[in-house]
């Protein structure tokens, strides 16, 4: 049976509403920076909240970059990145002067582009669009496109074929990557009630976590 | 379309949760846990904690609270009281803030909203401003003093949007716990005049000021603190009212939002006996995820 999942701290994220979702779903889950943790684990989840280079410095203080990528890239472990852990998979990223990221998906992350009298910030719930059909990560949910909870200024611009859903606001904005078994969704399904937990669990049951 | 958000405001004193009117008078309702499993299960789309005895007796955060609370909340938790500096900041992340705010802080150290933003991105900030009136001018209060500074509201918004604030959270001082509704013409100044979210809070006391601020207005959520207590389903209940007016705001999987109706007076009203009647033969099965 898999199913040892670890949420890598990288001390900016709120690891521990992401730890109370999974908890809450009953699955075996840790917070945890440790070197052999990662390499042992099932899944990861890279968690939000914070400013790119605030996160992408703190990886590279801990020295796990090159392990994450070996585990994510090469080993194909599934990995879901929620708000600035998935903005981390891309390329670069413009928050606060010019960041490399990850490059785990083409990319780069850039400003929410004022629109009109668009308020920048983009806080509360918005609609998700799956650009897909029978998307995986929304098998589970109810309505055909399910509120979640955003709170972000800059989104991640990639190529079509890695987005797998769209968000409304001002022009379309990437709500959900995929490639393979990278994740990332750019709201926060540990805040979003029962949409969000039913995410958890499409994305679990989809990589075989028990 | 992003939704308008129905937030809900807990006022702490001393780590239990009260209803406060005027700025002045506090009375007790209980468990800050009970309180959050509750709204939750009801639907909110945010909660606001606001510790206000911290800064006054100059406590840090109540982290162990906040860390057993945030064991039942899966919606954003944004909590603020005594916060001083960027350590406390990433204490209150860890147990199990989304966003926090500060308020009397920020005046005296404007530098800290910069730093903070700078930190953990803009859409952490949350600055909280008390507004009172003087000679019909909106001004802002200070609630240790009880007096207004001389700092002009609208050149402290200002300053703030330039510093990376990512939201501003309005307190009517006035209007607090007299249930007469929202500050409709403040909320549209201010949301007018800024290009970030901005929420209001203050004289929630029927369903109808949820629809008067948010359908009128430009501002993003409609905060109540005292309005929410003492009723059952009480966000439910609001909901399905704004729902009925036609306004786009955000459904729980697990409510049901049709055949509640309420009326002016915020009294539930009764179903049709047919309708009760068919209930009994209705087979309701819990929602598994």
């Amino acid at each position: 049976m898999k199913g040892k999942i670890v949420i890598v701290d990288y001390n900016v994220g709120n690891t521990n509403s992401v730890f109370n979702a999974i908890k809450k779903l009953g699955y075996n889950v840790e917070i945890s920076n440790k070197q052999n943790l990662i390499e042992q684990a099932d899944a990861l989840i890279m968690p939000g909240v914070g400013a790119f280079s605030e996160a992408i410095s703190n990886i590279e203080k801990l020295n796990i970059n090159k392990l994450l990528t070996d585990q994510v890239v090469t080993n194909k472990i599934p990995v879901l990145g929620i708000c600035i852990g998935m903005q981390l998979m891309a390329n670069s990223s413009e928050e606060n002067g010019f960041h490399t990221g990850l490059g785990w998906i083409d990319g780069t992350v850039k400003k929410i582009p004022q629109v009109k009298n668009l308020r920048i910030p983009h806080v509360g719930w918005n609609e998700v669009k799956p650009i897909s059909d029978n998307d995986i990560l929304f098998s589970n949910c109810t309505f055909e496109n399910p509120s979640f909870y955003w709170d972000h200024s800059y989104y991640f611009d990639c190529r079509n074929e890695d987005r797998a859903g769209i968000v409304e606001y001002g022009i379309d904005l990437t709500a959900v990557v995929r490639k393979d078994n990278i994740v990332g969704v750019q709201f926060h399904p540990e805040k979003s009630q029962n949409n969000g937990l039913r995410l958890f669990r499409s994305f679990f049951n989809y990589f075989n976590i028990i | 379309m992003l939704k308008k958000r129905i937030v809900a405001n807990l006022t702490i004193k001393d780590d239990v949760v009260v209803q406060s009117i005027g700025y002045k008078k506090y009375l007790p309702i209980g468990s800050v846990s009970v309180a959050v499993q509750f709204l939750n299960e009801w639907g909110i789309d945010e909660i606001i904690i606001s510790d206000i005895s911290a800064t006054i007796e100059r406590k840090s955060p109540a982290n162990d609270l906040f860390k057993s609370i945030s064991k039942k909340c899966f919606v954003p938790l944004t909590i603020g009281g005594g916060v001083r500096s960027i350590d406390q900041v990433h204490q209150l992340l860890h147990s199990g803030a989304d966003k926090f705010f500060v308020n009397k802080f920020a005046i005296e150290n404007p530098k800290f909203i910069t730093e903070a933003a700078k930190i953990f991105g803009n859409q952490c900030v949350v600055v909280a401003i008390d507004v009172s009136y003087k000679n019909d001018k909106p001004v802002i209060y200070n609630y240790e003093s009880r007096e207004c500074y001389s700092l002009d509201l609208f050149e402290w918004i200002s300053e703030l949007v330039d510093r990376g604030a990512g939201e501003i959270m309005i307190n009517c001082v006035q209007r607090d716990g007299r249930y007469n509704g929202f500050d409709i013409s403040l909320a549209k100044n201010i949301s007018d005049f800024v290009n970030i979210p901005v929420i209001i809070c203050g004289g929630a006391g029927k369903p109808i000021h949820f629809y008067e601020i948010l359908n009128n207005t430009n501002v993003s959520g409609a905060v109540a603190g005292n309005y929410f207590h003492f009723t059952e389903h009480s966000v439910i209940t609001t909901k399905a009212y704004l729902l009925k007016k036609g306004l786009d705001i955000r459904l729980e999987t697990f409510a049901k939002y049709n055949n509640i109706y309420i009326n002016e007076n915020n009294r539930l009203e009764k179903n049709e006996d047919a309708y009760l009647e068919n209930l009994l033969y209705q087979r309701f099965v819990n929602e598994i995820i």
